[in-house]
């Protein structure tokens, strides 16, 4: 049980409107990811539906009752923060342990569903440290197992990996999918890291100034971004934008080529520019070529090892059938 | 890259240090040393230092003389309960400007100290005169309310400064775990500011204990703290500077002594925050 359905909410704080007026409805066991680039309202969404903001107008509705006005411990939601938020005064037992103290389970109770979460985030070892005497990752874990033990209808996660570097965020992103397939719990998740949300989400709403820019899958986002900012935003490396003749050429203001449905050549293609640099990845290389007198880099992707110097001359190819097409207002054709 | 610092300059320091250290708590050294003089000794021209005949005859004539146990217990009541009170009203002050501002915290703060500003006197005879009215001249429940109030701006700026450092995240995952206001206070931002708020107890209990306006203005025989034993020694006999030191070395010893058992809590309090 978990479905939230936010009803034309809006938020202003002061003169300042964060959140225009806003439909969304996210289903039951849904792993729901909010992106967008910093300042878009993704957080301040978060927080409206856990109850940590109130909202201007409009309703947010929990399991089917209208949980607009329920202070944050009574929507039944666990939040995991950014900075993990722990209680740096509590053992790690203690921390997991507060939120059934705080619902006046019983000892025995408690501490099953302690020693439980503990053994499911591998943090057995360490139930009688302090916050401060665990790694990022562990004080993560933590974080989450305070979570779990409510079973909460559903999870709030707020950026949580950001704090971490880049080879256990990799380990982290997979240990949350991977709960979230085990509980089957709703969970939203808010990221700026357009590779986190492809990676884990079932569903992505891409936010752009509290306005919501397209909802979908992500490789329907992928496939079908709905304008020019979803396309640029989704997606590693970038998608070209190219404006001018060559989008004319196929009846569009905007046309946008991902930086794998270009293949190059040395000898000929439809377009052609000049190697800038080029990021050697070993499964793939991709090549940044300027002076193509279509955008002012175009980036291409290359299967494995390609031979192309600084300063070559490279022609391109983009297939026309992954071509996406947008109109002067940015809007998909 | 640390500083460089030559030996020598650093034994200079030093010294330099201690010399002003000593200079500073020379006074008391004085009043503790001319405690154990004969009063002959005690106004001896030129000043002794160390060389005269130690005594105890000061502090028994004035064990004699005041009952030196009711005045500590009343600076006890009066310094610890004036303390607590404000803590207990200061917190959920000091909560609510730090984690739930309004436009107008900053004013509210900066009026609250500028209540000190004003010169004590200045507030004396409505107060008197309220005092009398209320039957709380001299008693020791009239006291612990006004040194309370007297104090009360500081501890909030202080327990204020102190909660800024606390992320709110930490008190909005409590909120998420279902704790009430209540339960956020006593069990997450209490124990986390523990340290603000022991100096911050210690501060002002020290304040309360040296506070000596209000309490000989507002006290006779009864509610007397320490202050007023002091104060018994210095004027209606003339100086007699040996046993005026030794009242007042009993009045400090209390107070001293917790400073100096506390003065790693003490700095540890007052520096909270400032480095991370």
């Amino acid at each position: 049980m978990g479905q939230i359905i936010l009803n034309q909410v809006r938020k202003s704080f002061g003169d300042v409107e964060v959140i225009p007026p806003l439909d969304l409805t996210i289903n039951d066991g849904e792993f729901c990811v909010f992106v967008g680039p910093s300042g878009c309202g993704k957080s301040t969404l978060l927080r409206l539906i856990a109850g940590l903001e109130d909202v201007t107008s409009g309703d947010i509705s929990i399991d089917g009752q209208s949980a607009t006005e329920l202070p944050p411990a009574k929507r039944g939601l666990a939040m995991v923060f950014q900075s993990y938020a722990l209680y740096p005064h509590m053992s790690v037992r203690k921390n997991i342990a507060f939120p059934l103290r705080m619902a006046g389970l019983p000892k025995d109770e408690i501490e099953k569903r302690v020693t439980n979460a503990a053994s499911v985030l591998n943090l057995t070892d360490y139930l009688d440290r302090r916050p401060g005497q665990l790694s990022g990752g562990q004080r993560q874990r933590v974080a989450i197992g305070r979570a779990i033990v409510r079973e909460p209808s559903a999870f709030l996660f707020d950026e949580p990996l950001s704090n971490l570097d880049a080879a256990l965020r990799v380990g982290m992103r997979l240990e949350i999918s991977e709960l979230h397939k085990r509980l089957s719990t709703t969970m939203i998740y808010v990221t700026h890291d357009q590779v986190e949300a492809m990676t884990m989400a079932d569903k992505i709403v891409v936010l752009r100034a509290g306005n919501i820019e397209q909802v979908g899958s992500p490789l329907e986002l992928y496939k079908e971004p709905r304008n020019t900012f979803v396309a640029g935003f989704i997606g590693s490396p970038k998608m070209n934008l190219i404006r001018g003749g060559a989008a004319a050429e196929f009846g569009a203001d905007t046309i946008g080529i991902r930086p794998e449905h270009i293949d190059v050549s040395d000898t000929q293609g439809q377009w052609s520019g000049r190697v800038g640099v080029s990021e050697h990845l070993g499964s793939d290389t991709f090549i940044h070529v300027h002076d193509t007198g279509l955008a002012d880099i175009i980036t291409v992707r290359a299967a494995g090892e390609v031979d192309f110097k600084h300063g070559d001359t490279i022609h391109l190819t983009p297939r026309a059938d992954q071509i996406h097409k947008f109109d002067a207002q940015g809007l998909r054709i | 890259m640390a500083r460089a610092v030559s030996s020598r300059r650093k034994s200079i320091n030093t010294a330099l240090a201690w010399g002003i250290g000593l200079i500073i708590f020379f006074p008391i050294l004085w009043t503790i040393l001319t405690s154990f003089k004969t009063e002959g000794q005690a106004i001896a021209d030129p000043p002794i230092f160390l060389f005269f005949d130690w005594t105890l005859e000061n502090y028994s004539i004035v064990q004699e003389r005041s009952d030196y146990m009711r005045f500590l217990w009343n600076s006890v009541i009066i310094a610890g309960g004036s303390t607590l009170l404000g803590i207990i009203i200061a917190v959920p002050a000091a909560w609510s400007m730090a984690f739930v501002p309004s436009k107008r915290t900053k004013d509210i703060l900066m009026w609250m100290l500028s209540t000190k500003m004003l010169p004590a006197v200045g507030v004396l005879y409505p107060i008197y005169l309220l005092f009398i009215k209320l039957g709380l001249l001299d008693s020791l429940f009239g006291l612990v309310i006004v040194l309370m109030l007297i104090n009360l701006p500081i501890i909030i700026w202080m327990l204020y400064t102190y909660f800024k450092e606390i992320p709110g995240e930490i008190l909005e995952a409590a909120r998420m775990d279902g704790a009430s206001l209540k339960s956020e206070i006593l069990y997450v931002l209490t124990p986390m500011a523990i340290p603000g708020i022991a100096s911050t107890i210690l501060l002002n209990v020290i304040l309360a204990w040296n506070e000596a306006f209000w309490t000989l203005n507002l006290t006779a025989a009864n509610a007397g703290p320490l202050t007023a034993f002091i104060a018994s020694y210095s004027s209606p006999e003339g100086l007699f500077y040996a046993k005026l030191s030794a009242a007042s070395t009993m009045a400090i010893a209390p107070i001293l002594i917790l400073g100096w058992f506390s003065q790693k809590q003490l700095v540890r309090g007052l520096t909270f925050g400032a480095v991370k």
